[in-house]
C-alpha cells in the first residue's frame, strides 16, 4: 500500500455515524488532510503500516534479486558492483525502515493508548512529526536507490565507507540519520506516555507485557540511538571533508567505528526482537486463554534484556584485533544474555500448559516464532562462543542466524500481531482459511530458504559472496527454491488483508475473547478510544482459567 | 605441488567442511556437543507445545487446574541450570581460542599483505605468492598480515580460524596443519566490488615436497636480507647501525622487549610498534632521547615494511656497520 491507498481504509458501505453509536476513528474525517495532518495515534499507526509495508516490499524484491543471483556460482547475472548495490539496499531498507519501525511505530503507536486506558500518546503532534522524519530519511535513502546506490554494506564499515567506495554513501547515511530521530522521537514519546498517561488504578504490575516490552524498547531507542547518528556524522565528516577519524590514512582508527557501530546496533536487534516478544505474549495468553504464567519474572526480563543488550556489542568483534581479554568478557555476557530470552520461551511454554488453546492464524505465528526464535537464540550462543565464533564469524552461518531472529522472530511476530488487532484496526476480520494456509506456506518458506545456509556457513561460504565455490551451489539452490515458497506465502495476506477492508466480515468488539483494555471499546475504536476513562480494578490477563479453578 | 593432493573440489562438501588441523577438529567437537545440549534443552519445549496444543485444545474436554500461575523456584531452576550448563562451553570455547591467540615459539613465519582484491604472502627466503599459499605439514605457521587500504579478513575454514586484515596495524593467525591437500581460502570481511573473488587456495605439502617447492619458488634474497639493504639504502644505518652515535638506540635485541617511554610507561617491541615507529617516529617518545627521526610515512612501501621489521628481528642490524660505510 502507498501513503495514499491509506485513505482507501475508509469503508465505503459503512452508513454514516448514527445517534446509537458515533463515528469510529477511520470515518470521523473523510479528507486526505486529516490523514497528513492527523494527529491521532491510531491513524499515525495506519501512516507507519502503509509506508513499512511498502519498503518491505521493496526491501523483499532487493531480497528476491539476491536470491536470484546466487543460483548460479559465476555471478554472471548481474556484474559484482551490481549485486553489492543489491545486498546493501537489502539491508538498509529492512533494519531501518522495515524492522526497527515495524512492530513498535504501528501496533506500539496504535496499541499503547488503548492499552493503558488513554486517549493519545503524550505528545501526538510530536508523533506525527516522527512519521514525517521517518518518511524524510526514507527520500533520501530512495534518492539514492534512484541515483545509483550504495555498495558499503548496511554495516559502512570504515575506512571502505569513507574513502575507497565510489558509490553515493552520503545520501544513504543521511536517511539513516534522519530515520534515527525518528526512532528517538518515538521512544521518548512512548516513555513519557507510559510513565504519565495510564487509567486510574493501571498500575506498572497491571499492564500487558506487551507495554513492557514497548517501555524498553524505547528505552534502547532513546540510549542507544545516538551514538550510531553521532557515528554516522563522522562518517560524513571523513567522507566528504576528510576529517580523519576512521581512515589511518588520515590518522584515524577502522576499529573505533566497529565500537561505535555495534554498541547502537547490537542494542538494535533488541529494538526489533523485544516487541516481537511483547506480541507474542499477548497472543500466547488469548490463544490459550490463561493468564501469562510468571508476569513478574516476564517484565523484568524485558527490562534485563534492554540493560545487558548493552554490554555485548565486542562480540561482533572477536576475530577484529580485540584484545583478548575484552573478547573473553564480551563472549561470557553474551552468554548472559541468553537469560531473560530463555525466560520467555519457557514461560509461554507454562502458559500454554493447561490452556484453552485455539490455533487461528495469530497462534500459528506464534508456535511458529518460538520454534524460529529459539532456532535463532541458540545459534546466537554459538557463534558467542570464541573458538567457534572464529570459524563462522562473517559466513552464511551468521546470516542464517540473525534472519531466523529476525524473519523467523519479529516477522512472524509481526504477522501474528497484525491477524490478531486486525479486527481492532480495521473493523474487519481476516478470512481464517486463507490465514492459515498464508502461516504455513511462510513457515515452511523460511525454513527452506534458510536452514541450508547454517550449512553453508559451517562449510566456510563467507556472506557477500557474490561468486562462490561450485561445491555450494546445491544448497545456494535449495536456498533460493524455498524463498520462492516464502514470497508466495507473502503474497497470501497481503491480498487477504486488503480484499478484507472491503468484503471481511464485520468484527466485533472482541473476536477473540481476549482480555486487555484494547478490546473493551469498539472495533475499530471511537476517534478518542474510549468513551468513559476506564477504571482498572483487574489483574492483567484476567482470563476465566484461573490457578486452583477447573476450567 | 604434490601431484596425490587433492584439490577443494574433489570433496564432496555437502554437510561438514574437511577439517586439517586439530583445532579444527576440536571446533568441530565443541560444536557437536553443544547442539547435542541445546536439542536436549529445547525438544522437550517443542514437544511440550505440540502435545499441549493438542490436549487442551479449547473444545476438548480436558483437567484444566492449577495450582499457580508463578512459582519462582521452577522459574530460577529454568534460568540458571540451562544458564550454567551452556557455561561449559562458553569456557571450552575460551580455552580453544585461548590456544589460537598464542602460537608456539617455533612457529614459521609468513607474511601476508591484503589489498583490494588480492592476496600477497611472502616466506622468510623471500619467496612470494599471489592468492596462494604452500606450507609444510606438521609444521605451526603463523602469518602476520597487514592491509593496504580497506579492512580485509583472511579466513581458512579447513583450519576453523580467520583473523581480519587491518589498515596500518598487523594482525596475527596460526594453525598446524595435520593432512596434506588443497582448501580454500578466502577474504571474509566486505571489501567493495571484487571482495567474492578475493580468494584463493592453501596447500598443505610433506616437509620434503615443501623443501623442493621453495627451491623452485625463485626468490633473490630473503626478507631480512632485503630488510638490510633497505635498512642502508633510506639511511637508518647511519642512526641506529652498530657504530651508532648516543642519539638513537641501538635496535640489537629490540623485538619482543619491553621499551621504556618519555611517559614513564612501557610497551612491548611487536611488528606493529615497529612499523609505527618507522612511520610516526614523534607516537610514543622512548625515555633517554630527543624525538629527531625524520618520519618515513609515504616514502616506505607497505612490503618493504615487512623486509625492514624481518631484518630488526633478526637481530643483525650490529653488523650494518661495514656495509654504511
Amino acid at each position: 500500500m502507498s501513503p495514499s491507498d491509506v485513505a482507501l481504509l475508509r469503508d465505503p458501505g459503512t452508513p454514516r455515524a448514527t445517534l446509537d453509536r458515533p463515528a469510529d476513528y477511520l470515518h470521523a474525517e473523510h479528507t486526505l488532510r486529516s490523514w497528513f495532518l492527523t494527529t491521532d495515534h491510531k491513524r499515525i499507526a495506519l501512516l507507519y503500516l502503509a509506508s513499512i509495508t511498502g519498503f518491505f516490499i521493496l526491501g523483499a524484491i532487493a531480497a528476491g534479486l539476491i536470491r536470484l543471483a546466487l543460483i548460479v556460482p559465476n555471478g554472471q547475472i548481474f556484474s559484482n558492483d551490481t549485486y553489492n548495490k543489491i545486498f546493501t539496499m537489502h539491508g538498509v531498507i529492512m533494519v531501518w525502515f522495515f524492522l526497527i519501525p515495524s512492530i513498535p511505530a504501528t501496533f506500539g503507536n496504535f496499541l499503547i493508548p488503548l492499552m493503558i486506558g488513554a486517549r493519545d500518546l503524550a505528545f501526538p503532534r510530536l508523533n506525527l512529526l516522527s512519521w514525517y522524519l521517518f518518511m524524510a530519511g526514507a527520500l533520501f535513502t530512495m534518492l539514492d536507490l534512484i541515483i545509483g546506490g550504495v555498495d558499503t554494506g548496511w554495516t559502512f564499515y570504515a575506512p571502505f565507507s569513507t574513502t575507497y567506495s565510489n558509490s553515493y554513501v552520503i545520501p544513504a547515511l543521511i536517511g539513516v540519520i534522519i530515520v534515527g530521530f525518528s526512532s528517538i522521537l518515538t521512544g521518548l514519546n512512548f516513555i513519557v506516555t507510559i510513565h504519565k498517561m495510564r487509567a486510574p488504578g493501571m498500575g506498572w504490575f497491571r499492564m500487558p507485557i506487551f507495554v513492557w516490552t514497548l517501555y524498553a524498547t524505547s528505552l534502547i531507542f532513546l540510549l542507544g540511538t545516538p551514538v550510531i547518528t553521532m557515528a554516522l556524522i563522522l562518517l560524513i565528516m571523513e567522507r566528504a571533508f576528510h576529517i580523519g577519524v576512521f581512515d589511518p590514512k588520515l590518522g584515524g582508527d577502522p576499529i573505533l567505528f566497529e565500537h561505535l557501530f555495534w554498541f547502537y546496533s547490537h542494542p538494535a536487534v533488541y529494538i526489533m526482537v523485544l516487541p516481537g516478544m511483547g506480541v507474542i505474549t499477548e497472543l500466547v495468553a488469548a490463544f490459550s486463554q490463561k493468564s501469562v504464567f510468571g508476569y513478574r519474572f516476564v517484565a523484568y526480563a524485558s527490562i534485563g534484556l534492554a540493560s545487558i543488550t548493552f554490554l555485548v556489542w565486542g562480540h561482533h568483534m572477536f576475530v577484529n584485533g580485540q584484545s583478548q581479554l575484552a573478547s573473553t568478557v564480551f563472549s561470557f555476557l553474551s552468554f548472559a544474555v541468553a537469560v531473560p530470552s530463555a525466560v520467555k520461551v519457557y514461560n509461554w511454554t507454562a502458559t500454554i500448559h493447561k490452556g484453552s488453546i485455539r490455533l487461528d492464524t495469530p497462534m500459528l505465528y506464534a508456535m511458529g516464532y518460538i520454534g524460529l526464535f529459539v532456532l535463532g537464540g541458540l545459534t546466537g550462543l554459538f557463534l558467542a562462543t570464541l573458538a567457534v565464533d572464529a570459524h563462522l564469524h562473517d559466513t552464511y552461518f551468521v546470516v542464517a542466524h540473525f534472519h531466523y531472529i529476525m524473519v523467523g522472530g519479529t516477522m512472524l511476530a509481526f504477522l501474528g500481531g497484525l491477524h490478531y488487532w486486525w479486527p481492532k484496526f480495521t473493523g474487519r476480520l481476516y478470512p481464517e482459511a486463507w490465514g492459515r494456509v498464508g502461516a504455513f506456506l511462510i513457515f515452511v518458506g523460511f525454513n527452506v530458504t534458510f536452514f541450508p545456509q547454517f550449512i553453508l556457513g559451517y562449510l566456510g561460504m563467507p556472506r557477500r559472496y557474490h561468486e562462490y565455490p561450485p561445491e555450494f551451489q546445491i544448497l545456494n539452490i535449495m536456498s533460493s527454491a524455498g524463498s520462492t515458497i516464502l514470497a508466495l506465502g507473502y503474497f497470501f495476506p497481503m491480498s487477504y488483508l486488503v480484499w478484507s477492508l472491503w468484503f471481511g466480515k464485520r468484527a466485533p468488539n472482541n473476536p477473540w475473547n481476549a482480555k486487555g483494555l484494547e478490546w473493551t471499546t469498539t472495533s475499530p475504536p471511537p476517534a478518542h478510544n474510549f468513551d468513559r476513562t476506564p477504571i482498572v480494578d483487574f489483574e492483567p490477563y484476567d482470563y476465566a482459567i484461573k490457578a486452583r479453578e477447573v476450567g | 605441488m604434490n601431484p596425490q593432493a587433492p584439490s577443494p573440489s574433489d570433496y564432496p562438501l555437502l554437510f561438514w567442511p574437511f577439517s586439517a588441523s586439530q583445532t579444527g577438529t576440536h571446533v568441530d567437537y565443541l560444536i557437536l556437543a553443544f547442539t547435542a545440549v541445546t536439542l536436549l534443552l529445547t525438544v522437550p519445549i517443542f514437544l511440550a507445545i505440540t502435545w499441549f496444543a493438542l490436549i487442551y485444545r479449547a473444545n476438548r474436554k480436558a483437567d484444566r487446574t492449577h495450582t499457580s500461575n508463578r512459582n519462582v523456584k521452577i522459574e530460577l531452576s529454568w534460568m540458571l541450570i540451562p544458564f550454567a550448563l551452556t557455561l561449559a562451553f562458553f569456557a571450552w570455547g575460551a580455552q580453544i581460542f585461548d590456544g589460537e591467540k598464542h602460537p608456539p615459539a617455533n612457529a614459521m613465519e609468513i607474511q601476508a599483505i591484503g589489498r583490494q582484491w588480492m592476496w600477497k604472502f611472502e616466506h622468510p627466503g623471500g619467496q612470494a605468492e599471489i592468492n596462494d599459499l604452500h606450507v609444510p605439514v606438521g609444521q605451526p605457521v603463523l602469518i602476520t598480515m597487514i592491509s593496504q587500504d580497506v579492512i580485509h579478513s583472511l579466513y581458512l575454514p579447513a583450519f576453523r580460524v580467520q583473523m581480519e586484515t587491518l589498515p596500518d596495524r598487523y594482525t596475527q593467525l596460526w594453525f598446524t596443519a595435520d593432512r596434506i591437500g588443497t582448501y580454500r581460502l578466502y577474504c571474509s570481511e566486505y571489501c567493495g566490488t571484487d571482495h567474492s573473488v578475493m580468494d584463493g587456495t592453501i596447500t598443505i605439502m610433506q616437509p620434503a615436497d615443501f623443501a623442493k617447492w621453495l627451491s623452485q619458488a625463485g626468490s633473490n634474497q630473503s626478507l631480512a636480507a632485503a630488510g638490510r639493504r633497505l635498512f642502508v639504502a633510506n639511511g637508518c644505518s647511519g642512526c641506529h647501525g652498530a657504530a651508532s652515535t648516543p642519539r638513537a638506540p641501538s635496535l640489537v635485541g629490540l623485538f619482543g622487549s619491553t621499551v621504556p617511554l618519555a611517559s614513564g610507561s612501557t610497551l612491548i617491541a611487536d611488528e606493529t610498534y615497529i612499523r609505527n615507529k618507522i612511520l610516526h617516529p614523534d607516537q610514543n617518545q622512548i625515555a633517554g632521547y630527543q624525538q629527531i627521526m625524520p618520519s618515513f610515512a609515504n616514502l616506505i612501501q607497505e612490503d618493504e615494511l615487512i623486509q625492514l621489521i624481518a631484518y630488526i628481528k633478526s637481530d643483525e642490524p650490529a653488523a650494518t656497520q661495514d656495509l654504511s660505510q
